[in-house]
Protein backbone atom coordinates (compact mmCIF):
# COMPACT_ATOMS: atom_id res chain seq x y z
CA UNK A 1 0.00 0.00 0.00
CA UNK A 2 1.45 3.12 -1.12
CA UNK A 3 1.94 5.46 1.91
CA UNK A 4 0.36 9.04 0.46
CA UNK A 5 0.89 10.97 3.26
CA UNK A 6 -1.89 13.71 3.20
CA UNK A 7 -0.16 15.29 6.39
CA UNK A 8 3.15 16.69 3.95
CA UNK A 9 0.47 17.97 0.87
CA UNK A 10 -1.25 20.42 3.55
CA UNK A 11 2.64 21.57 4.75
CA UNK A 12 3.66 21.99 1.10
CA UNK A 13 0.53 24.17 0.94
CA UNK A 14 0.78 26.13 3.64
CA UNK A 15 4.03 27.06 2.58
CA UNK A 16 3.64 28.05 -0.74
CA UNK A 17 0.87 30.54 0.80
CA UNK A 18 3.80 31.99 2.88
CA UNK A 19 5.59 32.35 -0.60
CA UNK A 20 2.07 34.11 -1.90
CA UNK A 21 2.50 36.81 0.54
CA UNK A 22 5.42 37.19 1.19
CA UNK A 23 8.23 39.84 0.12
CA UNK A 24 9.00 40.10 -3.68
CA UNK A 25 12.33 39.43 -4.65
CA UNK A 26 11.88 40.90 -7.97
CA UNK A 27 12.92 44.60 -8.42
CA UNK A 28 10.68 46.67 -10.93
CA UNK A 29 14.12 48.49 -12.03
CA UNK A 30 13.23 51.33 -14.20
CA UNK A 31 10.89 52.77 -10.87
CA UNK A 32 12.70 51.24 -8.22
CA UNK A 33 16.21 51.53 -8.12
CA UNK A 34 19.02 49.54 -5.97
CA UNK A 35 20.42 51.08 -3.42
CA UNK A 36 23.93 49.05 -3.04
CA UNK A 37 24.86 48.62 1.08
CA UNK A 38 27.12 51.20 2.77
CA UNK A 39 30.87 50.64 1.28
CA UNK A 40 30.17 49.07 -1.68
CA UNK A 41 32.52 49.47 -4.27
CA UNK A 42 31.36 51.12 -7.25
CA UNK A 43 32.31 53.70 -9.58
CA UNK A 44 35.62 56.09 -8.70
CA UNK A 45 35.83 59.86 -7.85
CA UNK A 46 38.47 61.90 -6.59
CA UNK A 47 37.52 64.38 -3.72
CA UNK A 48 37.32 68.21 -3.30
CA UNK A 49 39.11 69.73 -0.20
CA UNK A 50 37.23 72.65 2.05
CA UNK A 51 38.58 75.31 -0.90
CA UNK A 52 37.15 73.48 -3.70
CA UNK A 53 40.53 72.19 -4.75
CA UNK A 54 41.33 68.76 -5.69
CA UNK A 55 42.83 66.50 -2.82
CA UNK A 56 45.17 64.76 -5.29
CA UNK A 57 49.52 65.38 -5.71
CA UNK A 58 49.81 63.02 -7.96
CA UNK A 59 51.69 60.44 -5.57
CA UNK A 60 51.31 57.69 -7.85
CA UNK A 61 50.75 55.48 -4.69
CA UNK A 62 47.37 54.54 -6.61
CA UNK A 63 48.91 53.78 -9.94
CA UNK A 64 51.56 51.86 -8.51
CA UNK A 65 48.56 49.63 -6.03
CA UNK A 66 46.57 48.87 -8.71
CA UNK A 67 46.79 45.48 -9.46
CA UNK A 68 45.01 46.12 -12.90
CA UNK A 69 46.95 48.83 -13.76
CA UNK A 70 43.95 50.84 -15.00
CA UNK A 71 45.02 54.17 -13.69
CA UNK A 72 47.01 56.77 -15.68
CA UNK A 73 48.24 59.67 -14.35
CA UNK A 74 50.30 62.90 -15.85
CA UNK A 75 51.68 65.15 -13.22
CA UNK A 76 52.56 68.59 -13.11
CA UNK A 77 53.72 71.44 -11.42
CA UNK A 78 51.37 72.83 -8.54
CA UNK A 79 49.72 76.52 -8.70
CA UNK A 80 49.16 76.30 -5.08
CA UNK A 81 51.99 76.13 -2.38
CA UNK A 82 51.18 73.65 0.24
CA UNK A 83 52.03 70.79 -2.49
CA UNK A 84 54.27 69.90 -4.91
CA UNK A 85 52.70 68.55 -8.21
CA UNK A 86 49.03 68.40 -9.10
CA UNK A 87 47.54 65.84 -11.60
CA UNK A 88 47.77 67.23 -15.37
CA UNK A 89 45.47 64.19 -16.50
CA UNK A 90 44.19 61.51 -14.59
CA UNK A 91 42.45 58.44 -16.07
CA UNK A 92 40.85 55.34 -14.86
CA UNK A 93 40.20 52.60 -17.49
CA UNK A 94 36.97 51.18 -16.41
CA UNK A 95 36.95 48.50 -18.76
CA UNK A 96 39.95 47.33 -17.18
CA UNK A 97 39.31 48.03 -13.66
CA UNK A 98 38.17 45.55 -11.01
CA UNK A 99 36.89 47.35 -8.28
CA UNK A 100 39.24 46.03 -5.55
CA UNK A 101 39.51 50.04 -3.44
CA UNK A 102 43.12 48.94 -3.60
CA UNK A 103 43.89 52.84 -4.64
CA UNK A 104 41.56 53.68 -1.74
CA UNK A 105 43.68 52.11 0.60
CA UNK A 106 46.89 53.17 -0.46
CA UNK A 107 45.97 57.20 -1.09
CA UNK A 108 47.69 59.12 1.22
CA UNK A 109 45.39 62.29 1.08
CA UNK A 110 42.15 60.27 1.12
CA UNK A 111 41.78 61.91 -2.45
CA UNK A 112 40.51 58.74 -4.71
CA UNK A 113 37.14 56.75 -3.70
CA UNK A 114 34.67 54.08 -4.89
CA UNK A 115 30.80 55.20 -4.53
CA UNK A 116 28.09 53.12 -4.21
CA UNK A 117 26.87 53.72 -8.16
CA UNK A 118 26.60 50.68 -9.32
CA UNK A 119 25.04 52.01 -12.73
CA UNK A 120 27.87 52.50 -15.77
CA UNK A 121 26.12 53.72 -19.57
CA UNK A 122 28.49 53.72 -22.52
CA UNK A 123 28.14 53.69 -25.77
CA UNK A 124 31.79 53.66 -26.71
CA UNK A 125 34.70 52.13 -24.93
CA UNK A 126 36.01 55.39 -24.96
CA UNK A 127 33.44 56.69 -22.84
CA UNK A 128 34.37 53.70 -19.88
CA UNK A 129 37.67 55.56 -19.74
CA UNK A 130 36.86 58.43 -16.91
CA UNK A 131 39.24 61.39 -17.21
CA UNK A 132 40.09 63.84 -14.87
CA UNK A 133 36.86 66.04 -14.87
CA UNK A 134 34.53 63.63 -15.20
CA UNK A 135 35.84 62.22 -11.58
CA UNK A 136 36.31 65.17 -9.77
CA UNK A 137 32.45 65.86 -10.83
CA UNK A 138 31.07 63.38 -9.46
CA UNK B 1 -47.00 36.61 -19.50
CA UNK B 2 -45.62 34.14 -21.56
CA UNK B 3 -43.30 36.68 -23.96
CA UNK B 4 -42.14 38.88 -20.40
CA UNK B 5 -40.75 35.12 -18.95
CA UNK B 6 -39.17 34.48 -22.36
CA UNK B 7 -37.15 37.78 -22.14
CA UNK B 8 -36.33 37.45 -18.39
CA UNK B 9 -35.18 34.05 -19.63
CA UNK B 10 -33.40 35.15 -22.56
CA UNK B 11 -31.24 37.92 -19.81
CA UNK B 12 -30.23 35.06 -17.37
CA UNK B 13 -29.18 32.94 -21.03
CA UNK B 14 -26.98 36.10 -21.93
CA UNK B 15 -25.38 36.44 -18.37
CA UNK B 16 -24.51 32.85 -18.10
CA UNK B 17 -22.43 33.11 -21.58
CA UNK B 18 -21.42 36.19 -20.70
CA UNK B 19 -19.99 34.78 -17.11
CA UNK B 20 -18.70 31.57 -18.61
CA UNK B 21 -16.49 32.87 -21.15
CA UNK B 22 -15.46 36.63 -19.21
CA UNK B 23 -14.72 34.12 -16.37
CA UNK B 24 -11.47 33.22 -18.59
CA UNK B 25 -9.62 35.84 -19.01
CA UNK B 26 -10.06 36.99 -15.48
CA UNK B 27 -9.07 33.67 -14.65
CA UNK B 28 -5.58 33.47 -16.92
CA UNK B 29 -4.96 36.77 -15.25
CA UNK B 30 -5.18 35.45 -12.13
CA UNK B 31 -3.22 32.05 -12.77
CA UNK B 32 -0.09 34.30 -14.08
CA UNK B 33 -0.25 36.35 -10.60
CA UNK B 34 -0.73 34.02 -8.33
CA UNK B 35 1.81 32.01 -10.18
CA UNK B 36 4.32 34.91 -9.76
CA UNK B 37 3.53 35.57 -6.02
CA UNK B 38 4.27 32.00 -5.12
CA UNK B 39 7.01 32.51 -6.76
CA UNK B 40 8.67 35.62 -5.26
CA UNK B 41 7.45 37.76 -8.50
CA UNK B 42 5.16 40.07 -9.38
CA UNK B 43 4.68 38.55 -12.73
CA UNK B 44 2.55 40.46 -15.31
CA UNK B 45 1.74 43.98 -14.45
CA UNK B 46 2.99 46.49 -17.35
CA UNK B 47 -0.47 46.07 -19.43
CA UNK B 48 -3.26 48.21 -18.05
CA UNK B 49 -3.55 48.89 -14.15
CA UNK B 50 -1.96 45.86 -12.32
CA UNK B 51 -1.76 43.79 -15.42
CA UNK B 52 -5.36 43.67 -16.03
CA UNK B 53 -5.61 44.11 -19.73
CA UNK B 54 -2.83 41.54 -20.41
CA UNK B 55 -5.67 38.91 -21.24
CA UNK B 56 -6.52 41.43 -24.12
CA UNK B 57 -2.77 41.85 -25.33
CA UNK B 58 -2.83 37.63 -25.53
CA UNK B 59 -5.76 37.29 -27.22
CA UNK B 60 -4.57 39.66 -29.79
CA UNK B 61 -1.47 38.52 -29.93
CA UNK B 62 -3.49 34.76 -30.22
CA UNK B 63 -5.52 36.09 -33.54
CA UNK B 64 -2.23 37.69 -35.64
CA UNK B 65 -0.39 34.11 -34.93
CA UNK B 66 -0.11 32.19 -38.38
CA UNK B 67 -2.91 29.54 -38.23
CA UNK B 68 -0.64 26.28 -39.44
CA UNK B 69 -1.69 22.51 -39.97
CA UNK B 70 0.47 19.87 -40.22
CA UNK B 71 1.57 18.47 -43.61
CA UNK B 72 -0.93 14.99 -43.85
CA UNK B 73 -2.93 16.10 -40.80
CA UNK B 74 -6.84 15.54 -40.78
CA UNK B 75 -7.86 19.00 -41.55
CA UNK B 76 -11.30 18.35 -40.75
CA UNK B 77 -11.06 16.90 -37.56
CA UNK B 78 -8.39 19.26 -36.90
CA UNK B 79 -10.84 21.78 -37.58
CA UNK B 80 -13.30 20.31 -35.42
CA UNK B 81 -11.26 19.20 -32.18
CA UNK B 82 -10.82 22.83 -30.35
CA UNK B 83 -14.76 23.50 -30.69
CA UNK B 84 -15.71 19.91 -29.03
CA UNK B 85 -12.93 20.90 -26.32
CA UNK B 86 -14.84 24.35 -25.47
CA UNK B 87 -18.51 24.27 -26.26
CA UNK B 88 -19.22 21.07 -23.77
CA UNK B 89 -17.97 22.96 -20.78
CA UNK B 90 -19.86 25.69 -22.02
CA UNK B 91 -23.20 24.12 -22.22
CA UNK B 92 -22.86 22.67 -18.59
CA UNK B 93 -23.29 26.42 -17.24
CA UNK B 94 -26.93 26.40 -18.97
CA UNK B 95 -27.80 24.39 -15.20
CA UNK B 96 -25.96 26.11 -12.85
CA UNK B 97 -28.58 28.33 -10.50
CA UNK B 98 -26.34 31.29 -9.81
CA UNK B 99 -28.36 32.82 -7.28
CA UNK B 100 -31.43 32.94 -5.45
CA UNK B 101 -34.64 34.05 -8.01
CA UNK B 102 -35.51 38.06 -8.39
CA UNK B 103 -39.64 37.70 -8.08
CA UNK B 104 -40.38 34.47 -10.25
CA UNK B 105 -37.57 34.37 -12.53
CA UNK B 106 -35.08 31.71 -11.06
CA UNK B 107 -31.34 32.69 -12.24
CA UNK B 108 -30.41 29.59 -13.88
CA UNK B 109 -30.83 29.33 -17.70
CA UNK B 110 -32.04 25.82 -18.18
CA UNK B 111 -34.29 25.17 -15.18
CA UNK B 112 -33.72 20.66 -15.71
CA UNK B 113 -35.30 18.18 -13.12
CA UNK B 114 -31.93 15.31 -13.99
CA UNK B 115 -29.35 18.78 -14.24
CA UNK B 116 -26.69 16.92 -12.09
CA UNK B 117 -26.79 13.93 -14.26
CA UNK B 118 -26.82 16.14 -17.91
CA UNK B 119 -23.95 18.08 -16.34
CA UNK B 120 -22.04 15.04 -15.79
CA UNK B 121 -22.63 13.95 -19.32
CA UNK B 122 -21.95 16.94 -21.31
CA UNK B 123 -18.58 17.65 -19.31
CA UNK B 124 -17.42 14.19 -20.44
CA UNK B 125 -17.58 15.07 -24.57
CA UNK B 126 -15.06 17.36 -24.06
CA UNK B 127 -12.16 14.73 -23.71
CA UNK B 128 -13.58 13.97 -27.40
CA UNK B 129 -12.22 17.11 -28.44
CA UNK B 130 -8.55 15.68 -26.92
CA UNK B 131 -8.44 13.13 -28.62
CA UNK B 132 -9.53 13.78 -31.96
CA UNK B 133 -7.60 16.87 -31.95
CA UNK B 134 -4.27 14.36 -30.87
CA UNK B 135 -5.02 11.93 -33.29
CA UNK B 136 -5.84 14.32 -36.06
CA UNK B 137 -2.19 16.47 -35.93
CA UNK B 138 -0.42 13.59 -37.35
CA UNK B 139 2.04 13.97 -35.21
CA UNK B 140 3.22 11.19 -32.30
CA UNK B 141 3.39 12.92 -29.19
CA UNK B 142 -0.23 14.27 -29.53
CA UNK B 143 -1.83 10.88 -30.01
CA UNK B 144 -0.19 10.03 -26.72
CA UNK B 145 -1.19 13.18 -24.95
CA UNK B 146 -4.61 12.54 -26.29
CA UNK B 147 -4.49 8.86 -25.42
CA UNK B 148 -3.69 10.05 -22.37
CA UNK B 149 -6.53 12.45 -21.74
CA UNK B 150 -9.04 9.67 -22.33
CA UNK B 151 -7.27 7.09 -19.74
CA UNK B 152 -7.59 9.34 -17.17
CA UNK B 153 -10.36 10.71 -17.88
CA UNK B 154 -12.13 6.93 -17.93
CA UNK B 155 -10.14 6.32 -14.53
CA UNK B 156 -11.17 9.51 -12.41
CA UNK B 157 -14.99 9.93 -14.07
CA UNK B 158 -15.54 6.72 -11.67
CA UNK B 159 -14.99 8.85 -8.53
CA UNK B 160 -16.28 12.02 -9.40
CA UNK B 161 -19.39 10.18 -10.08
CA UNK B 162 -19.26 8.66 -6.65
CA UNK B 163 -18.74 11.64 -5.03
CA UNK B 164 -21.49 13.31 -6.95
CA UNK B 165 -23.25 10.81 -5.85
CA UNK B 166 -22.79 11.41 -2.29
CA UNK B 167 -24.39 14.95 -2.76
CA UNK B 168 -27.23 13.99 -4.79
CA UNK B 169 -27.83 10.95 -1.34
CA UNK B 170 -27.34 13.56 0.82
CA UNK B 171 -30.23 15.94 -0.98
CA UNK B 172 -32.13 13.26 -2.08
CA UNK B 173 -32.62 15.11 -5.85
CA UNK B 174 -30.73 15.60 -8.98
CA UNK B 175 -32.00 19.06 -9.52
CA UNK B 176 -29.78 21.84 -8.80
CA UNK B 177 -32.32 23.79 -7.70
CA UNK B 178 -33.42 21.07 -4.48
CA UNK B 179 -29.86 20.26 -4.00
CA UNK B 180 -29.25 24.17 -3.06
CA UNK B 181 -32.79 24.63 -1.43
CA UNK B 182 -31.89 22.15 1.03
CA UNK B 183 -28.39 23.52 1.78
CA UNK B 184 -30.19 26.79 2.98
CA UNK B 185 -30.92 25.76 6.05
CA UNK B 186 -27.97 26.84 8.19
CA UNK B 187 -24.31 26.58 7.43
CA UNK B 188 -24.34 22.79 9.28
CA UNK B 189 -26.64 21.72 6.63
CA UNK B 190 -24.00 22.03 3.46
CA UNK B 191 -23.19 19.01 1.81
CA UNK B 192 -20.17 19.49 3.25
CA UNK B 193 -20.53 19.63 6.98
CA UNK B 194 -23.31 16.60 5.73
CA UNK B 195 -26.27 17.81 5.52
CA UNK B 196 -27.78 18.42 8.29
CA UNK B 197 -27.01 15.16 10.07
CA UNK B 198 -23.60 15.65 12.08
CA UNK B 199 -23.18 11.43 11.94
CA UNK B 200 -23.01 12.27 7.58
CA UNK B 201 -19.74 14.83 8.07
CA UNK B 202 -16.88 12.43 7.46
CA UNK B 203 -18.92 11.18 4.72
CA UNK B 204 -19.44 15.36 3.45
CA UNK B 205 -15.62 15.78 4.05
CA UNK B 206 -13.97 12.80 2.14
CA UNK B 207 -16.45 13.68 -0.33
CA UNK B 208 -15.50 17.12 -1.20
CA UNK B 209 -11.81 15.94 -0.73
CA UNK B 210 -12.73 13.18 -3.27
CA UNK B 211 -14.77 15.42 -5.67
CA UNK B 212 -11.93 18.03 -6.06
CA UNK B 213 -9.07 15.21 -6.62
CA UNK B 214 -11.00 14.17 -9.48
CA UNK B 215 -12.02 17.26 -10.89
CA UNK B 216 -8.80 18.04 -11.11
CA UNK B 217 -7.47 15.08 -12.98
CA UNK B 218 -10.66 15.61 -15.39
CA UNK B 219 -9.77 19.26 -16.30
CA UNK B 220 -5.89 17.84 -16.49
CA UNK B 221 -4.52 20.21 -13.68
CA UNK B 222 -1.66 19.65 -12.13
CA UNK B 223 -1.03 17.58 -10.08
CA UNK B 224 -2.37 15.60 -13.32
CA UNK B 225 -1.62 17.10 -16.14
CA UNK B 226 0.12 14.47 -17.77
CA UNK B 227 -2.02 14.71 -21.41
CA UNK B 228 -0.15 18.03 -21.80
CA UNK B 229 3.24 17.32 -20.28
CA UNK B 230 6.20 19.45 -21.47
CA UNK B 231 9.06 16.92 -20.63
CA UNK B 232 7.60 13.42 -22.30
CA UNK B 233 4.96 14.75 -25.09
CA UNK B 234 6.56 18.31 -25.96
CA UNK B 235 3.14 20.11 -25.63
CA UNK B 236 0.58 16.92 -25.65
CA UNK B 237 -2.45 17.06 -27.61
CA UNK B 238 -2.12 20.52 -28.56
CA UNK B 239 1.07 20.47 -29.91
CA UNK B 240 0.00 21.08 -33.36
CA UNK B 241 -1.88 23.70 -32.91
CA UNK B 242 -1.48 27.33 -32.92
CA UNK B 243 -3.31 30.67 -32.90
CA UNK B 244 -7.04 31.02 -31.80
CA UNK B 245 -7.20 26.91 -31.99
CA UNK B 246 -4.85 26.92 -29.87
CA UNK B 247 -6.51 29.81 -27.80
CA UNK B 248 -9.30 27.64 -27.73
CA UNK B 249 -7.90 24.39 -26.77
CA UNK B 250 -6.73 26.81 -23.66
CA UNK B 251 -10.00 28.89 -23.23
CA UNK B 252 -11.85 25.70 -23.04
CA UNK B 253 -9.58 24.31 -20.28
CA UNK B 254 -10.61 27.34 -18.29
CA UNK B 255 -13.91 27.13 -19.00
CA UNK B 256 -14.04 23.90 -18.17
CA UNK B 257 -12.54 24.55 -14.52
CA UNK B 258 -14.73 27.43 -13.67
CA UNK B 259 -18.01 24.66 -14.45
CA UNK B 260 -16.14 22.26 -11.90
CA UNK B 261 -15.70 25.21 -9.54
CA UNK B 262 -19.74 25.95 -9.82
CA UNK B 263 -20.44 22.49 -9.59
CA UNK B 264 -18.22 22.03 -6.40
CA UNK B 265 -20.41 25.09 -4.79
CA UNK B 266 -23.24 23.85 -5.93
CA UNK B 267 -23.10 20.43 -4.97
CA UNK B 268 -21.09 21.11 -1.20
CA UNK B 269 -20.90 24.21 -0.28
CA UNK B 270 -24.55 25.22 -0.49
CA UNK B 271 -24.41 27.02 -3.93
CA UNK B 272 -25.80 31.08 -3.06
CA UNK B 273 -26.46 30.54 0.46
CA UNK B 274 -24.07 32.01 3.25
CA UNK B 275 -25.48 32.42 6.53
CA UNK B 276 -25.86 36.36 7.21
CA UNK B 277 -25.77 37.24 4.01
CA UNK B 278 -28.49 35.70 1.62
CA UNK B 279 -31.67 35.04 2.80
CA UNK B 280 -33.71 32.17 0.86
CA UNK B 281 -37.01 33.89 1.13
CA UNK B 282 -35.63 36.65 -0.09
CA UNK B 283 -36.58 37.16 -3.78
CA UNK B 284 -36.13 40.97 -4.19
CA UNK B 285 -33.43 42.60 -6.30
CA UNK B 286 -30.21 43.00 -4.08
CA UNK B 287 -30.87 39.68 -2.46
CA UNK B 288 -30.74 38.54 -6.03
CA UNK B 289 -27.58 40.01 -6.78
CA UNK B 290 -25.86 39.32 -3.02
CA UNK B 291 -26.55 35.37 -3.62
CA UNK B 292 -25.21 35.66 -7.09
CA UNK B 293 -22.03 37.67 -5.37
CA UNK B 294 -21.83 34.80 -2.68
CA UNK B 295 -21.80 32.04 -5.58
CA UNK B 296 -19.25 33.70 -7.33
CA UNK B 297 -17.17 34.06 -4.34
CA UNK B 298 -17.44 30.41 -3.37
CA UNK B 299 -16.20 29.42 -7.54
CA UNK B 300 -13.21 32.04 -7.65
CA UNK B 301 -12.06 30.92 -3.66
CA UNK B 302 -12.26 26.94 -5.49
CA UNK B 303 -10.74 28.14 -8.38
CA UNK B 304 -7.98 30.05 -6.15
CA UNK B 305 -7.40 26.48 -4.87
CA UNK B 306 -6.82 25.34 -8.26
CA UNK B 307 -4.17 27.40 -9.10
CA UNK B 308 -2.81 27.37 -5.44
CA UNK B 309 -2.16 23.77 -5.69
CA UNK B 310 -1.26 23.77 -9.51
CA UNK B 311 2.14 25.39 -8.18
CA UNK B 312 2.72 23.90 -4.77
CA UNK B 313 2.77 19.73 -5.97
CA UNK B 314 4.88 18.49 -8.60
CA UNK B 315 3.42 16.13 -11.55
CA UNK B 316 2.55 12.29 -10.78
CA UNK B 317 3.78 9.64 -12.94
CA UNK B 318 1.40 8.03 -15.09
CA UNK B 319 1.29 4.62 -13.49
CA UNK B 320 1.45 6.74 -10.01
CA UNK B 321 -1.83 8.28 -11.43
CA UNK B 322 -3.58 5.31 -12.08
CA UNK B 323 -2.65 4.05 -8.74
CA UNK B 324 -4.24 6.60 -6.88
CA UNK B 325 -6.87 6.83 -9.04
CA UNK B 326 -8.13 2.81 -9.12
CA UNK B 327 -6.31 1.58 -5.87
CA UNK B 328 -6.82 4.61 -3.81
CA UNK B 329 -9.56 7.08 -5.03
CA UNK B 330 -12.13 4.46 -6.50
CA UNK B 331 -12.59 2.45 -2.94
CA UNK B 332 -12.27 5.34 -0.87
CA UNK B 333 -15.05 6.52 -2.92
CA UNK B 334 -17.09 3.35 -2.83
CA UNK B 335 -16.39 3.13 0.92
CA UNK B 336 -18.08 6.56 1.01
CA UNK B 337 -21.30 6.14 -0.88
CA UNK B 338 -21.46 2.85 1.73
CA UNK B 339 -20.63 4.77 4.73
CA UNK B 340 -23.58 7.43 4.18
CA UNK B 341 -25.95 4.62 3.29
CA UNK B 342 -25.42 2.90 6.55
CA UNK B 343 -25.39 6.42 8.12
CA UNK B 344 -28.64 6.97 6.79
CA UNK B 345 -30.44 4.01 7.37
CA UNK B 346 -29.40 4.44 11.37
CA UNK B 347 -31.10 7.79 11.31
CA UNK B 348 -34.35 7.30 9.96
CA UNK B 349 -33.86 6.57 6.34
CA UNK B 350 -32.99 10.41 5.95
CA UNK B 351 -28.97 10.58 4.95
Amino acid sequence: MTNYNIGSLFKGMFRTFQHLVGKKATLEYPEEKYIPRKGYRGEHRLKKDEQGRMKCVACFMCATACPAECIRIVAGPSPWPDRDKIPVSFEIDLLKCIYCGMCEEACPCDAIELTPTFTQIATTREEKIYDLQKLMNR
Amino acid sequence: MVTKDVLYKLVVFLATVGIAVGLVPIMTIVERRVAAFIQNRWGPNRVGPWGLLQPVADGIKAFFKEEFVPARADRLLHFIAPMLVFVPPAIGFAVIPWGNQIGSVKLQAVNLNIGVLFMMSVLSIAVYGLAIGGWASNNKWSLLGGLRASAQLISYELTLGLAILVAIMMAESVDPQVIVAKQTRGILSWNVFGGGNLLALPCGLLGILLLYTAALAENNRLPFDLPECEQELVGGYHTEYSSMKFAMFFMGEYVAMVNMSAIVTMLYLGGWYFPGITNPADHSWLGGILSVGVFMAKTFAILFVYVWIRWTFPRFKYNQLMNLGWKGLLPLSLANVALLAVVGVFTGGKP
